[in-house]
């Protein structure tokens, strides 16, 4: 196979990348032994710590609870940030400067501001203004914390999706006599929220791993806050983390999968104006886990 | 006005935060274009990996792999970071260790995409005249290619200063610890809170200007 | 057809979702149940994460010490075990969930102290326990001025760590980590060489099946701890109330059957039971 980088492999460069396998392998074996070896030696391969697992208490009692509020708080958060976040992006857009220029500072503000430090703010907040029962606060401040963040990130997505599409879109729309209004609700926000659905999708991803950060720091009974009480009844501290982060890894796998799949589907599509936001879009919007200004916003302010 | 300020060092909290945000940001690029090498080599074992490990640990919490840093590495398998006796140093470094291994897989997706923009008429004329392919990636596809990234990077680099706070998890004394502790204990709320938010608003304000700058200005013309 | 197909998936993705999480809120609804009022339930706070004192076993009961007082008060309130809501409460949610009216009773390792009795009342005590030293079995710490130098675990938020190294070893290495367990592993591996809060906690990790043997507690009385019964400060009905159904308690021998069954298997030799209204400063 022949790449931007390399050729198709002569005799001498399949023997080279031979002797390089063989020394990867023997470097990654070597590690792999290693972990296993201390793991062994720390009595963490013991069957008796892995049990728990196939049974189907620990999984009832503990691990699907868990996994319910991290799901719940993650749609929660997604529901109440997605019209939000259109208003904003739309604001974004508008014609009307202040309108345009508040919004923008209100996205690039709560877009500055780590996540945790507005579920701590949100969690101490509802501690001393509000009603809400000391159960259910740490869930309230984990969807505020992410909603207020996130709804700035998909305010950005937003925007980018309706730039996304071609001018001819809006063009065609004035020239046969549509309102700025018409144009958004009739034209342009339908094709880009079909250009957004990967996007979206691929910020759930985003949303589910920041609500582990609310069951460490705000004690929020998610998936990785009930592995402590799992580990309270069978002592098993690394595996019940292995197995947790394995629980992650699918979900998110399976969420990032679907994103694809919706990408690859929409981008095949002859309907429609082809235009779509994908994972590596978002990426660039969230820049990693907790977003960042994203080049479109700083770029324009330039 | 400000006495709630009294006793809290908010600034050492924030130099704890600007150390994390560029140690782990040096190791995180180095560790990143390494990545990024693997998932572009001719070696298949070593594409798999470089795709395995993005894959991995892009869907994993980073909260998850800052508490394995502490759990894991430093308990079972005694990686003390050089520091067994500190428990403060410790907990920076495994911090800084998780915040590497986590960012490396954004930066290496950012540079591997910025390598996919290279025209293969670069890559090819490099060829012909018979450099080898790590000739090929060190003097003609990475500085082109990192001229393209450096807006995503720069993402990347502010999501990394945000990122830090979730060392919090593990002890490290960084701004998100601190204003944890002071809004329990102090009555103004608000103000607490507006004092960190912008903390974080100077942290990464500049980065992004000055590097969305320095990405347009630097950007290949084509 | 195309776009109106993917939408359609998102969207049953969506609803996907969405009926998964209702599954998990409905757990939390009948979980917490209405806030107020209701006079057929009672709520109480314990914790779930403490063998011998407040446990969520993997059937979904409770066991431990905490749980039985809590059943016995309840009882001669008026509850049978079948009304009892159990709720848990993480040390720094305490006052405010009493304050709040969350739960009616809080039993969960709670210490009588002055700061928390200008936010809550007290009754009981209905434990005396003592802050102590979980070490390996064949250490060699047996006083706390041995931690200098050594590594001394506890948990985030815990006061006890940072007590010993003011007062007693400031030359100890302080390791914070979230939960009990975590310390327990850390010390099992050897990257701590003690682990501190109450005796009564730490006895009951001890006695776990896979750390049987492993450990032993160093038998220091660093510090008194009177666990009561948190109740909303000025509700002296309820309070005279749990006093009453704890002298019972102490009276029927129930209290010994508690402290038998809880700590029994964890070795832990516990204080005799404490005279209601006597804190032991």
């Amino acid at each position: 196979m022949s790449s931007v980088l390399y050729d198709t492999p002569g005799p001498r460069a399949k023997r080279r990348n031979v002797i390089f396998s063989v020394i990867f392998t023997v470097l990654l074996v070597l590690i792999l032994w290693w972990v296993w070896r201390t793991l062994d030696d720390k009595g963490q391969l013991e069957w008796s710590l892995w049990e728990p697992f196939t049974e189907a208490q620990a999984w009832t009692t503990y691990l699907l609870p868990g996994l319910g509020d991290t799901l719940k708080a993650s749609a929660l958060a997604m529901v109440i940030a997605l019209p939000l976040g259109a208003l904003f992006g739309i604001s974004r857009l508008s014609d009307h400067r202040w309108v345009r220029a508040t919004a923008s500072t209100v996205v690039e503000f709560f877009r500055a501001i780590p996540v945790l430090l507005l579920m701590l703010f949100a969690n101490e907040f509802y501690v001393r203004y509000s009603d809400i029962s000391s159960e259910q606060r740490p869930l309230y401040a984990v969807v505020t914390g992410l909603v207020l963040y996130n709804a700035s990130v998909l305010a950005e997505i937003v925007r980018a999706g309706i730039l996304s599409l071609p001018r001819g879109q809006s063009e065609a729309a004035m020239a046969v006599g549509l309102r700025k209004g018409q144009m958004m609700t009739n034209v342009l926000l339908p094709q880009a929220v079909t250009a957004m659905l990967p996007a979206i999708v691929s910020q759930l991803v985003v949303i589910v791993k920041d609500t582990a950060l609310g069951g460490v720091m705000l004690g929020f009974t998610e998936l990785l806050n009930s592995r402590g009480t799992l580990a309270a009844n069978y002592a098993n501290v690394i595996p019940s983390f292995i197995v947790v982060a394995f629980i992650y890894i699918v979900l998110n796998f399976i969420l990032t999968t679907f994103a694809s799949w919706l990408e690859a589907r929409l981008r095949r599509s002859k309907k429609g104006t082809g235009a779509v936001l994908g994972g590596d879009d978002v990426d660039d919007i969230n820049a990693g886990e907790v977003g960042g200004t994203a080049t479109i916003g700083t770029g324009g302010k330039k | 006005m400000f006495d709630f300020l009294e006793g809290y060092n908010v600034l050492g909290a924030f130099w704890m935060t600007v150390k994390l945000t560029a140690l782990s940001a040096v190791g995180s690029l180095v560790w990143g274009t390494l990545l990024a090498a693997m998932r572009v080599s001719p070696v298949p074992l070593m594409r798999g990996f470089g795709t395995a490990y993005v894959n991995i640990v892009r869907n994993i919490p980073l909260t998850v792999i800052i508490i394995f840093t502490s759990l894991g590495l430093a308990d079972i398998f005694g990686m003390t970071m050089g520091a067994p006796d500190d428990f403060d140093v410790q907990g920076f470094r495994l911090a800084v260790l998780g915040l590497v291994a986590y960012t490396a897989a954004f930066v290496c997706e950012a540079i591997r995409s910025g390598i996919n923009t290279v025209p293969l008429g670069q890559a090819e004329a490099a060829r012909a005249i018979g450099l080898s392919f790590s000739q090929i990636l060190r003097l003609v596809i990475l500085p082109q290619a990192f001229r393209t990234v450096i807006g995503p990077l720069a993402n990347v680099l502010i999501a990394l200063t945000k990122n830090t706070t979730v060392a919090a998890a593990i002890g490290v004394a960084e701004a998100a610890l601190l204003m944890k502790e002071m809004i329990e204990n102090e009555a103004q709320t608000l103000a607490i809170g507006a004092v960190f938010a912008l903390g974080f608003v100077v942290l990464t304000m500049p980065t992004g200007l000055f590097l969305g700058w320095l990405s347009k200005r630097l950007a290949v013309k084509r | 057809m195309m776009l109106r197909k993917v939408s359609a998936a998102a969207a049953a993705a969506l609803v996907l979702s969405l009926t998964a999480t209702a599954c998990g809120g409905d757990d939390k609804d009948s979980d917490s149940g209405s806030g107020s009022g209701s006079g057929d339930k009672i709520k109480i706070g314990i914790k779930y994460d403490q063998p011998g004192l407040g446990l969520k076993e993997p059937d979904g009961s409770f066991s431990g010490f905490d749980v039985d007082v809590a059943t016995y008060v309840a009882k001669e309130l008026g509850y049978k075990p079948d009304q009892i809501e159990w709720v848990e409460t993480k040390s720094a949610d305490r006052e405010n969930a009493l304050a709040r009216g969350d739960v009616k009773l809080i039993a969960a390792t709670y210490s009588i102290n002055d700061e928390r009795k200008q936010k809550v009342d007290f009754a009981g005590p209905y434990l005396l326990a003592h802050q102590d030293l979980l070490v390996k079995a064949d250490s060699d710490i047996t006083k706390a001025t041995d931690l200098n130098n050594k590594k001394l675990c506890s948990v985030t938020g815990s006061t006890s760590a940072q007590n010993i190294k003011n007062d007693l070893a400031p030359k100890a290495q302080l390791k914070e980590l979230g939960g009990y367990s975590e310390c327990i592993a850390a010390l099992q591996s050897g990257s701590v060489d003690a682990l501190t809060t109450d005796d009564s906690i730490l006895a009951g990790f001890a006695a776990q099946d896979k750390y049987k043997g492993k450990f032993k507690l160093a038998g220091l009385k660093l510090s008194n701890e009177n666990y009561g019964v948190g109740v909303k400060k000025g509700d002296t009905a309820t309070i005279d109330k749990v006093n009453t159904a704890l002298e019972k308690m102490v009276s029927d021998k129930s209290w010994q059957k508690a402290v038998d069954d809880n700590f029994g298997p964890a070795n832990y030799k516990n204080e005799p039971a404490p005279k209601i209204g006597t804190i032991v400063k």
